[in-house]
């Protein structure tokens, strides 16, 4: 049974002398092989060499603090729940007196986990942030795991360090 | 008694309300209410969130009505014609009352433990709009403590006298009240008491927004983390019939069964809302049934899944069908095939 009249019937006729040599056909795949050896490689040496990302990339999540050096964050669970992964899990916990400086909001974040495994680095957590805490850098990837014990991203690895801030384009 | 309530002809019993009328019809068509509570005698009237227009007063008398009335306080009259969403004047008064309630209502809903469930939110969601016209500062005021279980946000109150009136008809002897006027109006309590009748847990119920919260609960999960289960059990003091509210396995918060509308038709003790956070306690009867578009309802697996409600109408309407009028002489071995079987 046909499935359609496009079958096409290929006849090979009888090789010549030359094509019965091979040599005229190794030679030109030499050839070939020889070009590419002067042309430019087409792969970087990663992760020695980095291709530059782009302004809308989104790469290692990072928990932002304001100017003053408190996080912005205060665990109001949207990232959460809008993660379609749901990699993002978080304990809050309430401010006390003399740690104003520490945490913008009454309450905080005490925990912030980000499972890198499930992440799939769709910025939907960024958007939901109603308070600009959560960004996802467009400068720095997450680097390869090689334990499952590394997946697991907390607090310590997430919040923004003051002596090496987060900046963007177009920010303050 | 006859009363057509947005082109719905119903039949109800002399002395309902408006409002009560609309509740029969369904949630569709009954207007908001941040005051009015059903099972507390005299609430209402004070949000004007249920102001309907009436066009018609009643057969004998088919004069429309001058103002719009709130529909919490009205009751009906034979050949009434009211108009709640149909009309554009009591939607664009409902705008300037979103605002109004929202003008010293502070933005904290990311650090509000009622956000999800609170009546504020629904109603400017679906009533206000989204930018704010003000530019002066909001009331704020200082924080009072009202006892060891209730929490108190002065900033978050609304002044709907819910709790004031479940003070006076639930417990014996209400020790909090509304003091001051006007603009400087805010809920206190008698000089040095503390709520600690055993029902006064209840006003944290009966709050629309997050003003008076479960100080147990305070931060301990977002409304949406918590999974509700219906329990029961035997208290020499209230009926014991409660929501559990569950985090993995631990019991975070009990409240009240509230009905479709946010009302507890049965009030509980302290001890079963603030003492009995264990399992062992309670006889579950099965999980609470939540609006699938709740809140509440999100990353919970099963029956009561969100269906986007937007995306699949427009899926909808553009759908278009594929011109697909192939020669398909060639399937006819196929069809026999199927055929056969």
């Amino acid at each position: 049974m046909k499935l359609s009249n496009r079958t096409k019937v290929m006849e090979q006729g009888e090789m010549t002398l030359a094509e019965r040599m091979y040599l005229p056909a190794i030679v030109g795949g030499m050839a070939t092989t020889l070009k590419h050896f002067f042309s430019k490689p087409v792969t970087i040496r990663y992760p020695e060499q980095k291709r530059y990302l782009g302004p809308i990339f989104r790469g290692q999540h990072i928990l932002k603090k304001d100017e003053q050096g408190a996080e912005r964050c205060t665990a109001c669970g949207l990232c959460a729940v809008a993660c379609p992964a749901e990699a993002i899990s978080m304990v809050a916990a309430e401010r006390k007196p003399g740690e104003e400086k520490l945490y913008r909001e009454e309450k905080y974040a005490k925990v912030y986990e980000v499972n890198m495994l499930r992440c799939i680095f769709c910025g939907l957590c960024e958007e939901a942030c109603p308070k600009e805490a959560i960004f996802l850098r467009h400068d720095t990837m997450v680097p390869v795991f090689n334990s499952r014990d590394e997946v697991i991203y907390g607090k310590d690895k997430l919040v923004e360090k003051m002596d090496q801030r987060y900046l963007r384009d177009g920010w303050k | 008694m006859k009363v057509t309530i947005d082109n719905i002809t119903l039949e109800v019993e002399q002395g309902t309300t408006i409002m009560q009328a609309a509740r029969q019809i369904g949630p569709e068509i009954a207007p908001p209410a941040m005051c009015y509570y059903e099972p507390l005698k005299a609430s209402g009237g004070k949000c004007r969130g249920c102001l309907v227009k009436v066009t018609a007063g009643s057969e004998k008398d088919p004069r429309p009505m001058p103002k719009l009335v709130p529909a919490c306080l009205t009751q009906v009259q034979d050949g009434m014609i009211v108009e709640n969403t149909i009309n554009e004047e009591v939607l664009e008064t409902r705008r300037g009352i979103v605002e109004f309630l929202l003008l010293n209502h502070p933005l904290d809903c990311p650090v509000c433990d009622q956000a999800g469930e609170c009546h504020l939110q629904d109603f400017s969601f679906e009533h206000g709009v989204s930018n704010t016209r003000t530019a002066e500062e909001r009331n704020t005021f200082e924080p009072t403590d009202l006892g060891p279980n209730i929490q108190l946000h002065m900033n978050r109150c609304i002044l709907c006298y819910r709790c004031v009136y479940t003070a006076d008809q639930i417990t014996d002897g209400r020790v909090h009240g509304v003091m001051n006027r006007g603009d400087h109006a805010e809920i206190s309590t008698y000089i040095g008491k503390a709520i600690d009748n055993d029902f006064s847990g209840n006003i944290i119920d009966v709050c629309p927004v997050g003003a008076l919260t479960d100080k147990t609960y305070r931060f301990k999960s977002r409304v949406w983390f918590s999974k509700p289960v219906e329990a029961h059990c035997d208290c020499e003091k209230c009926s014991g019939q409660v929501t559990l509210w569950y985090k993995g396995d631990e019991v975070i918060r009990v409240t009240g069964r509230k009905n479709q509308w946010g009302e507890v038709k049965e009030f509980i003790c302290n001890t079963c809302r603030f003492d009995r956070k264990k399992t062992a306690e309670w006889t579950i009867d099965g999980p609470t049934q939540i609006s699938r578009h709740s809140v509440i309802s999100a990353n919970k697996y099963g029956a009561n899944l969100i269906q986007p409600a937007f995306p699949i109408s427009q899926a909808a309407r553009d759908y278009k069908l594929i011109n697909d009028d192939r020669d398909r002489s060639f399937l006819t071995d196929q069809i026999k095939l199927e055929a056969k079987k």
